[in-house]
């Protein structure tokens, strides 16, 4: 088992997620607007900003099972690595609009309804805004038992994101295998859960925990 | 934007041909002493070769960027996979047979291949994913090549075919396979027989790098790039179309024509424009129109009257 962080770094431990979170996407602006990055930079950004989103999103689903199988407690990190998928994909979304169509919104609209990959990806990046939106101690409380419906959405989100990679590739190579499979097991160990918590008898988890409170 | 001019056969052209003739004998004969001399030629190579009028004038995309942005799957999906995966790929010794409905059915070597007449090229190529390059390639027409096996009357297609061999292209090996090995494409017969298509040997005045097809690839400049088949070992003469790697691996994405036509997207993404490659940064950049056949309709688009060029993508 890990050591524990010490609860008085709890709070500089989730800003320094934060802070590293930023540094691809702002490692690769800044080799792509300097010339440095090779072949077709935008591309390369677009693809670099995608993928973190898509990881950042398998974290996400990740806290749980660790917590349950490995007993490691990073609840605390949940709400930072599901703020920095959005944002990525914001990023992702933006570099699209912007360095690759160049604001040319009809381009950008036929892709959007007549491109399925892209769909798939804006369907999930939609979906994502409501989240990110009540991604907060406020939202938890007003919303209460709602809150954790709405955030189920992330299952379908972290899914889609999967697919979307998946289409958007000439061939499906491992790497896109390698998303498929960690997003199928996360989400097929929701429905197993109930099963395996049953057995430990823990009590249900309320959305908002102790140390986030206090955070 | 400067367009693709057609060549026009000027005065100075005649007398060039003169001695362009005789440069080829001498280059020959040059290419035969140097290759006793040094067994076979390495990679990366200077070539002789003469200017052609068939070229476009536009800025080159840096040699760094040709050779080392590929899709070349026999090395690996990425982009720069082959540059980084292709160092124990061996373009030399090599031979290309050459058969089917000919005349004369006849395996090349490497050496009289690079002693053909060789052209400098300057080509737009756009890749079927939307980017684009200008790349100086060093070749021959394949008709050049045609011509020394003497197709026969029925010979209505051509087909080509890539090497095999997992244990020097780490793309044809493991677990995982992104396509159906051999890579196979093919042209009718009066396309390959048309003066812009060629068999590149070489690129920036040299031997090809294995990362872009060594020792020998074809190149359709009117076509995506995926047309353009690399480490070329086979080519056949065929009565029927023949099949082609792309087109059996997606045949609704990729069709056996595969001519670059703004009007007709690939189901996944538009190819109304494209973005050049090596233009410095994010900023560089350029998305620029696409051109229907790359920009060489006026030489080829009769090739295809009367014919539906959205059914037949
Ligand atoms: C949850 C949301 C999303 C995730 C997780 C995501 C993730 C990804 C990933 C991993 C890639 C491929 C990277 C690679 O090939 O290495 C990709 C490609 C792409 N995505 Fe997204 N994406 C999302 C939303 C969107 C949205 C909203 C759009 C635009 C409307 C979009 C447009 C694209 C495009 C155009 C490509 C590149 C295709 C190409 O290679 O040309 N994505 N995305």
């Amino acid at each position: 088992m890990l050591p524990a962080l010490p609860r008085k770094y709890h709070a500089a431990s989730i800003w320094l997620l934060y802070a590293a979170g930023f540094v691809p996407a702002a490692y690769g602006f800044w080799l792509g607007a300097t010339g440095r990055l090779p072949g077709n930079p935008v591309k390369e950004f677009e693809h670099l900003l995608g993928l973190w989103a898509l990881r950042f999103l398998v974290a996400t689903l990740a806290i749980t099972p660790l917590r349950d199988l490995l007993g490691i407690n990073w609840i605390r990190y949940r709400r930072a690595l599901g703020l920095l998928a959005f944002w990525y994909v914001l990023m992702h979304f933006l570099t699209y609009m912007v360095l690759d169509q160049y604001l040319n919104f009809s381009a950008i609209l036929v892709d959007i309804v007549r491109r399925p990959f892209i769909t798939i990806g804006m369907g999930a990046f939609v979906m994502l805004i409501p989240l990110a939106l009540t991604s907060n101690n406020w939202s938890i409380r007003r919303l209460g038992p709602r809150w954790v419906k709405l955030h189920k959405l992330v299952y379908i989100i972290a899914a889609a994101g999967a697919l979307h990679f998946a289409m958007s590739v000439k061939v499906v190579g491992l790497e896109p295998w390698t998303y498929i499979a960690l997003v199928a097991v996360l989400l097929a160990y929701r429905p197993i859960r109930p099963m395996l918590r049953g057995r430990k008898r823990r009590p249900p988890e309320p959305a908002l925990r102790e140390s986030e409170r206090s955070a | 934007m400067s367009l693709y001019r057609p060549p026009r056969i000027a005065s100075s052209e005649i007398t060039s041909e003169r001695w362009f003739l005789n440069r080829r004998g001498f280059l020959a004969a040059a290419a035969g002493g140097a290759l006793a001399a040094a067994g076979s030629p390495a990679f990366g190579e200077a070539l002789k070769s003469s200017k052609s009028p068939y070229t476009v004038n536009e800025k080159l995309t840096p040699e760094k960027d040709v050779t080392s942005y590929n899709n070349f799957y026999e090395f690996g999906l990425g982009k720069g996979d082959p540059a980084a995966n292709s160092e124990n790929f061996k373009p030399t010794p090599w031979t290309v047979k050459v058969d089917g409905l000919v005349g004369k059915p006849k395996e090349f070597g490497l050496e009289e291949l690079l002693a053909m007449p060789l052209e400098d090229r300057v080509y737009r190529m756009r890749c079927v994913e939307a980017w684009s390059m200008v790349i100086p390639w060093v070749g021959f027409p394949l008709s050049a090549l045609l011509d020394k096996v003497e197709p026969l009357g029925d010979a209505k297609y051509v087909a080509f075919e890539t090497v095999v061999r997992p244990e020097e292209m780490p793309g044809q090996s493991g677990y995982f396979q992104s396509l159906p090995w051999p890579y196979v494409e093919g042209l009718r017969l009066d396309e390959a027989r048309h003066p812009l298509a060629i068999l590149a040997v070489g690129v920036y005045g040299k031997t090809l790098p294995n990362q872009n097809g060594a020792p020998i690839r074809l190149v359709v400049p009117w076509k995506y790039g995926f047309k353009g088949i690399k480490s070329i070992v086979k080519i056949t003469l065929t009565d029927k179309q023949p099949p082609s790697t792309w087109n059996i691996s997606a045949p609704n994405e990729y069709g056996f024509y595969a001519n670059v036509n703004p009007e007709v997207d690939h189901p996944r993404w538009s190819q109304a424009s494209e973005n050049r490659i090596g233009e410095g940064g994010f900023f560089g950049a350029n998305r620029q129109p696409t051109l229907p056949f790359n920009g060489y309709a006026d030489e080829v688009a009769s090739l295809y009257s009367g014919m539906d060029l959205r059914a037949n993508y």
